[in-house]
């Protein structure tokens, strides 16, 4: 199936070169971070996680999105979701696959990755992310090759793929689920010590991953001359309108917590994050912005006519994908640092050379996106849906 | 198959690219180096372990070190004939073995490999 | 068998099942017990010269405590463990420095502190928690509690993910952003650098108290901090603990500090 990766138009070959390039500037500069260190990112002894970290976590929620697909298909028997379910797996399979070298990227001793293998420590949380994102990863490799090619050959996926399908499952739930873990049991962080952070970063997930995913079959639609459907990217409007709300919910939640309790190790990076703390706040217009985006996408999403209209929908897409970008690729991580423990503020921003580097992230996941996108088009193509 | 010829073509340029060292390396090989011992070393005449060991193992037996140093706290090395050594890079080989360079990076260089102990642990040649 | 094969054997179990307790399955592996029948076989054993304690601990008594004793404790430490001096503020790598009052305790502070207290530097090091958050995150146990209590690093594992960082509700860790080397003024041979890329913190002054000396910190503090075992009902520190009423950094979140201050 693969060899109709080879095969494209000038514009497909255009856009994978313009990828390779992007990847190549960010590669440059890793190669630089290697041999200097991570002194080249703004990280710092007081913000020691910055831009890499946090777009792990906000791509760990676009791969466990790919389940709001799958439940209502496998589960529900919500047919029509036949069209997009294997654009979401595989979506999860380039998410995954970005946060994997998210990780790498982040560490200061990448040579020594499989420490974490050869000296196994089950009550560290980042050993059980690790087995559980090469596991999704994995799971939906090969439930979305299978079933695409039992597609392409017009016959039913093997049968061993359906209990794989039924644990992709609860194990999409669990890998955004250990993420959160990862921060919101360390005691002495209060911005993330909070039992509502899996649930929260689940919420933000679900409206993020489905808004994205809405915008790539616009995009397939525009250049692949293939339709996910009407009616599918209606449905998923919903899953996302319904994340979105539950997303601002549970952050009110923990907004009314801390502000109503003014217990101070709470409140103080709420206050950093939204007004700025002892005169530093370079975040303060940034989680404005975020919080606008979301009502607004909100607002535009619960009206059915605004709704309807694809190119409304568009915009309110855009509006949730940036707005939760910004509130977990930017705010999330930095501000759980930020007073630091002995409350100092130490303000983070991240370097040129960093966000080379993530760029070259995200283009490798487009990359690999692209090639897998093509891939099931064909197919389906071939297929005459 | 149509592309088969492209395939082919392909993957003769793997190869030769994945073998190239052995290539470029062709007919040129060279005497593996010997090590040089210093006065001190040539006067105790045996390391912390026989000298066929130590050139087979030495790598072994300093990974163990390091480990039962660090995390075991326990720095004292008894070897088999219950000769004691305090289990220390800097202190105990680099004693007798002063000449990093002709002693240690010769083989090294010779077999490519680079270990990362002075990145961080002290040899003669820096004191100064 | 030799170490590096049991090590592999390890990470193709764990590959293999993915997950589960791989160590019981080494263990069971013929030959990888230690040939115990020769007596004189090859061992490890303790200095002979080397303090021991059941828990080590200190107490910082800040009615003691000056600028310029401050001062001599870090550069004590700093010299003796090779802590580089970076330019850069956000590389700083520190084991030992001060801070004042309302920072090292930020939920004991109050508008009517003692007058004494205000400005006044304290000391602040890694707590060498009993109950250690940075070693119940650290995915390698490269960061690990030893059997006297002492939270040390093993360098050499170290994989440079700052979990621990995060983990420690102290402040007491940094990270080698960069190569320390260039950063440090006088090398000491004695103590290993570090290389970029992995994270470093107080050790309590193993590598001293294995050679049956105090901390450098404690030998220069003319008595502002005293060291000793916790456990031992006749030591020096558990008298001070009797005689004066002491508090611990941030008590509230359990990981029970083994440094305690007198204010
Ligand atoms: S103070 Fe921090 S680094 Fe030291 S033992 Fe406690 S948690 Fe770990
Ligand atoms: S940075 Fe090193 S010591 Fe800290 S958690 Fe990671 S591996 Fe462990
Ligand atoms: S105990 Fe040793 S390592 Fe810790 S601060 Fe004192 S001198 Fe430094």
């Amino acid at each position: 199936m693969l060899e109709r990766a080879f095969k494209g138009s000038k514009g497909y070959w255009v856009w994978l070169v313009a990828l390779l390039a992007v990847i190549g500037v960010g590669f440059g500069f890793y190669l630089r971070q290697l041999t200097f260190g991570l002194g080249i990112t703004g990280m710092s002894r007081d913000v020691s996680w910055g831009f890499y970290i946090a777009q792990f976590t906000f791509l760990v929620g676009v791969a466990a999105s790919a389940v709001m697909l799958v439940i209502p298909y496998y589960l529900h028997d919500y047919k029509k979701f036949g069209r997009i379910t294997v654009l979401g797996e595989f979506l999860a399979v380039a998410s995954v696959i970005m946060c994997l070298l998210f990780i790498i990227v982040d560490l200061g001793q990448p040579m020594r990755l499989f420490n974490v293998l050869i000296h196994p420590t089950p009550n560290s949380m980042l050993f059980w992310d690790m087995i559980v994102l090469n596991g999704y990863l994995f799971l939906n490799i090969l439930i979305g090759w299978n079933v695409l090619e039992a597609e392409k050959n017009s016959v039913p996926p093997p049968q061993w793929v359906k209990p794989l399908i039924y644990i992709s499952i609860p194990w999409a739930i669990s890998i955004h689920t250990v993420t959160a873990f990862l921060y919101c049991g360390l005691p002495g962080r209060g911005f993330w010590l909070t039992a509502i952070l899996a649930p929260r970063f689940l919420a933000s997930a679900f409206a993020a991953g489905p808004a994205f995913l809405i915008l790539l079959a616009f995009i397939v639609r525009r250049f692949a001359r293939y339709d996910a459907g009407r009616d599918q990217i209606q449905t998923m409007a919903k899953i996302v309108t319904y994340g979105a709300i539950a997303n601002v919910f549970f952050f009110l939640c923990e907004v009314f917590v801390a502000l109503y309790s003014q217990i101070p190790g709470h409140t103080a990076h709420l206050q950093y994050l939204f007004f700025g703390l002892h005169g530093h706040g370079v975040l303060v217009p940034w989680m404005w912005t975020s919080i606008f985006l979301m009502l607004a996408a909100i607002i535009l999403l619960v009206i059915p006519s605004a709704r309807r209209n694809e190119a409304v929908l568009g915009v309110a897409c855009v509006a949730i994908f940036v707005g939760i970008w910004i509130d977990k690729g930017l705010g999330m991580i930095s501000g759980g640092f930020i007073p630091n423990p002995l409350h100092h503020v130490k303000e983070y921003v991240p370097t040129i050379p960093e966000i080379a580097i993530t760029v070259a992230v995200y283009a490798a996941g487009f990359l690999i996106l692209t090639i897998l996108y093509k891939v099931v088009v064909g197919v389906k193509q071939e297929v005459g849906e | 198959m149509k592309d088969k010829g492209k395939i082919i073509v392909g993957l003769v340029i793997f190869v030769v690219v994945l073998t190239f060292p052995f290539w470029y390396n062709h007919g040129v090989a060279t005497q593996a180096p010997e090590p040089e011992l210093t006065k001190k070393a040539k006067k105790a005449d045996k390391c912390v372990e026989e000298t066929a060991y130590m050139r087979k193992e030495h790598m072994q037996i300093l990974d163990k070190w390091r480990d039962t140093v660090v995390r075991d706290g326990k720095r004292m090395y008894v070897n088999a004939n219950g000769k004691e050594y305090m289990a220390s890079l800097s202190n105990t080989c680099i004693d007798c073995h002063s000449n990093k360079e002709e002693f240690c990076d010769k083989c090294h260089d010779y077999a490519s490999v680079e270990p990362y102990c002075w990145d961080c642990h002290t040899y003669p040649e820096e004191k100064e | 068998m030799d170490d590096t094969r049991r090590s592999f054997l390890k990470f193709a179990g764990i590959s293999a099942l993915g997950l589960g307790s791989v160590s019981t399955l080494a263990s069971l592996m013929p030959g990888s017990a230690t040939a115990s029948d020769e007596s004189s076989a090859p061992h490890y054993k303790e200095t002979k010269k080397a303090l021991t304690a059941k828990r080590w601990g200190m107490v910082i008594d800040t009615r003691k405590l000056t600028p310029r004793l401050c001062e001599k404790m870090i550069e004590a430490c700093h010299k003796a463990h090779n802590v580089p001096d970076h330019d850069n503020e956000r590389h700083t790598v520190k084991w030992i420095w001060t801070d004042e009052f309302e920072h090292i305790f930020p939920m004991k502070q109050n508008e009517y502190l003692a007058e004494r207290l205000k400005g006044l530097p304290i000391v602040s090091l890694c707590n060498q928690c009993n109950n250690p958050p940075c070693v119940q995150a650290c995915p390698t146990k490269a960061t690990f509690q030893r059997e006297d209590g002492i939270v040390m690093m093993d360098f050499h594992r170290c994989i440079g993910c700052r979990f621990c960082m995060a983990a420690c509700p102290y402040g007491s860790r940094s990270f080698n952003f960069r190569d320390p080397r260039p950063a440090i003024e006088e090398e000491n041979d004695d103590f290993p650098t570090r290389m970029r890329g992995v994270v470093e913190k107080c050790n309590f002054c193993a590598e001293r108290l294995a050679e049956g000396k105090m901390p450098a910190c404690v030998e220069v503090s003319e008595g502002a901090l005293v060291f000793g075992d916790l456990e031992d009902p006749n030591s020096e520190i558990r008298k001070v603990l009797r005689e004066n009423y002491v508090i611990q950094r941030k008590q509230n979140l359990g990981t029970n500090p083994s440094v305690y201050y007198i204010i």
